[in-house]
């Protein structure tokens, strides 16, 4: 197991399980939220499982949580009036000068975010049950007070923007914490990733790296067939940016990635990713994956035994249900 | 009457330097927007960020959540027409200090439909957590730095560049109504360059013997509507509103919202741009064009009074509106 190098001599959060165990946890989590809620972001816990371990358990430096392990309800949105509102970004830990800083950047992860978070121990599994439920601040699509969550990410190509913003405003105060955006490909559609790409490498904004779910799915279904994006690598690098590819399941490949210099630049690494990856089961649903949902008892029942001994776990008990 | 030469570029840089968390951003109208001087001086605290106004407002959203207090220079229209949603996400929700210098509102521009920012108001005021103030004179524009930077929470300015009129000697104030005539037959509620147009208004008509109660507005959002009610109610014929925008959701809505919300029964004509967009030309021709200026105005109060008053174009050029230093003050209060 590999430990980052402790920047904080006390606070730092230490990893006491593997980056593969966690990753795995995650896909488990997120399959049996699914299979209860009968339907769910399932193909995104396949691609990401790997890369959102990855950063939580080994490539950001983060403090302790500061928020309740059990996530309080719904507590307002941002307004004068609402002097105690606070954002997720506690169960990252606090925003002190020398920690990492994560956005979601594709905020309908969250289900996948917040199972990172139960693997990892900032957040208790009790948050995960309340996941869209009305009142709750484990919301569907991550927002700003969800669990994890720092800003509103829900609009898609958003986040990186918003991170070069930060990680400029951190190294003009000569802050040692890095901002890291957790992307995903389909927002390369969207015209203003391209305008934070050229816009990072502009003003040499090199505190600020990404990871990029290369899972060649959207919403409508595969991204060739939607729009073609072409090559990412070859974009990106046009733009400005220092990309690194890998297998996104590839964990060592991964800490090399990260290791790539990128001085005054921005640091994407591309993380070719399957969206079955680990349930192979899923790949009858090709290309319709972006939100897997059952049809019938029957269907949800196949599925249920058929992940469950891919994953090598028990089938979820829907014996009440 | 004193004209003023570029008070934005003089205040702004001066408020800048003394507030070492302003950052100053821009979208490819530097000089335009008057920050070229301080672009030049000051390379360390200007942002260049290029034709790219989506990536702009997210950016300024991150600056903001890094403790800065990041001033984005653009024509109104730049900054909230494309970036929207960006607006909205990145800006306005998590209330970040954001202050939006909205140049060349409504028809100050020869520019076009793509330059003018006509709907500006109405968009701006319905989105939560904003603050929208609105400068009418130099004065104004050179308070308004400041004053927006006190704002906790974002906040869109309509700005005027170039040669800008003084008509006013004391700076605006957050929230702060000007009563700039205390008349009893008809109330006149105006801003930004509107105020300029209905004080020669003001001054044909106090010949003619009709007595205008005027209101200028430096604050538009949030709206003073206990002010606006205190004011109607005291004159006799109704409430004229006159603004460099659409009438659709602007200061006439917002007065007629007020009015219908009080139960107050005054009658109202909003002037402005009534539901049409506008095309190229100068200021003053688009402002006669579309019925936003002093003849307009006089027309207005003619119908809400039912009386002639006989002024024409002549007799309202024949009004001499006095510097403020002078003993005629602009304001009554």
């Amino acid at each position: 197991m590999k430990h980052k190098v402790n920047r904080h001599k006390e606070a730092v959060v230490r990893n006491a399980r593997t980056t593969e165990a966690i990753a795995q946890g995650i896909r488990r989590r997120v399959f049996e939220h699914t299979i209860r809620a009968n339907g769910g972001y399932l193909s995104q816990a396949c691609s990401a499982a790997e890369q959102l371990a990855f950063l939580y358990n080994e490539a950001l430096t983060l403090g302790a949580p500061t928020r309740p392990m059990i996530p309080p309800p719904f507590g307002g949105v941002p307004a004068a009036c609402n002097p105690g509102y606070v954002t997720g970004a506690g169960y990252n830990g606090p925003a002190a000068p020398d920690y990492d800083r994560l956005f979601i950047a594709p905020a309908h992860y969250a289900l996948v975010a917040y199972a990172a978070l139960v693997e990892v121990g900032r957040m208790a599994p009790e948050g995960l049950e309340m996941f869209n439920r009305d009142g709750s601040s484990v919301e569907m699509i991550g927002a700003e007070h969800s669990p994890g969550m720092e800003v509103h990410n829900g609009t898609l190509g958003i986040g990186l923007s918003t991170a070069a913003g930060l990680a400029w405003g951190r190294k003009r105060r000569g802050e040692a914490g890095q901002v890291c955006v957790f992307m995903s490909d389909g927002e390369v559609q969207e015209g203003q990733t391209w305008e934070a790409v050229q816009a990072a490498a502009h003003h040499r904004i090199d505190n600020l790296w990404a990871i990029m779910d290369v899972n060649r799915q959207q919403c409508d279904g595969a991204m060739d067939a939607v729009m073609t994006v072409g090559d990412i690598a070859a974009k990106l690098r046009a733009f400005g940016a220092v990309v690194a590819e890998v297998d996104a399941h590839d964990l060592a490949a991964l800490r090399q990635a990260r290791a790539t210099p990128h001085e005054g630049r921005p640091l994407i690494i591309l993380a070719h990713s399957s969206p079955t990856q680990g349930m192979a089961f899923l790949r009858r649903r090709f290309p319709r994956l972006h939100y897997v949902r059952f049809k019938s008892e029957a269907e949800r029942a196949e599925m249920n035994a058929a992940i469950a001994a891919e994953l090598g776990i028990a089938p979820v008990d829907l014996g009440d249900m | 009457m004193e004209m003023v030469n570029r008070p934005y570029a003089t205040a702004f840089e001066a408020h800048a330097l003394a507030n070492p968390e302003v950052l100053c951003l821009s979208a490819d109208l530097t000089s335009s927007c008057e920050i070229d001087g301080f672009r030049d001086r000051h390379p360390d605290r200007f942002l260049s960020l290029g034709m790219a106004e989506q990536n702009m407002l997210s950016f300024a959203g991150g600056l903001g959540l890094a403790g800065f207090r990041p001033f984005l220079h653009s024509f109104g229209v730049f900054l909230y027409r494309r970036p929207y949603d960006q607006l909205m996400a990145s800006v306005a929700y998590p209330r970040r200090k954001v202050r939006l210098m909205g140049f060349l509102p409504g028809l100050t521009t020869p520019g076009g439909m793509t330059h003018q920012a006509i709907e500006d108001i109405a968009v701006m005021r319905t989105i939560p957590n904003m603050t929208v103030l609105e400068a009418g004179d130099a004065t104004e524009v050179e308070s308004i730095v400041a004053e927006a930077d006190r704002v906790d929470g974002p906040v869109y300015c309509r700005i005027l560049r170039g040669a800008v009129p003084r008509l006013f000697a004391t700076p605006m104030r957050l929230g702060q109504v000007r009563v700039l005539a205390e008349g009893d037959d008809v109330l006149v509620v105006t801003a930004g360059i509107a105020t300029e147009e209905a004080m020669r208004a003001r001054g044909a008509l106090d010949r003619a013997g009709v007595s205008v109660r005027h209101l200028h507005l430096a604050t538009l959002k949030p709206f003073d509507a206990a002010t606006i009610l205190a004011h109607a109610e005291a004159v006799r014929f109704g409430v004229v509103t006159l603004e460099n925008h659409l009438v659709t959701g602007g200061i006439g809505s917002m007065v007629a919202e007020a009015l219908a919300e009080a139960g107050l029964p005054r009658r109202l004509t909003r002037l402005g741009l009534q539901d049409t967009y506008a095309h190229g030309g100068s200021r003053p021709y688009l402002m006669r064009y579309y019925g936003l200026d002093a003849l307009s105005l006089v027309r207005a109060v003619e119908r809400l009074t039912g009386q002639q008053t006989g002024i024409d174009e002549a007799a309202l050029g024949a009004v001499r509106l006095e510097a403020v230093h002078s003993a005629a003050k602009a304001e009554a209060l």
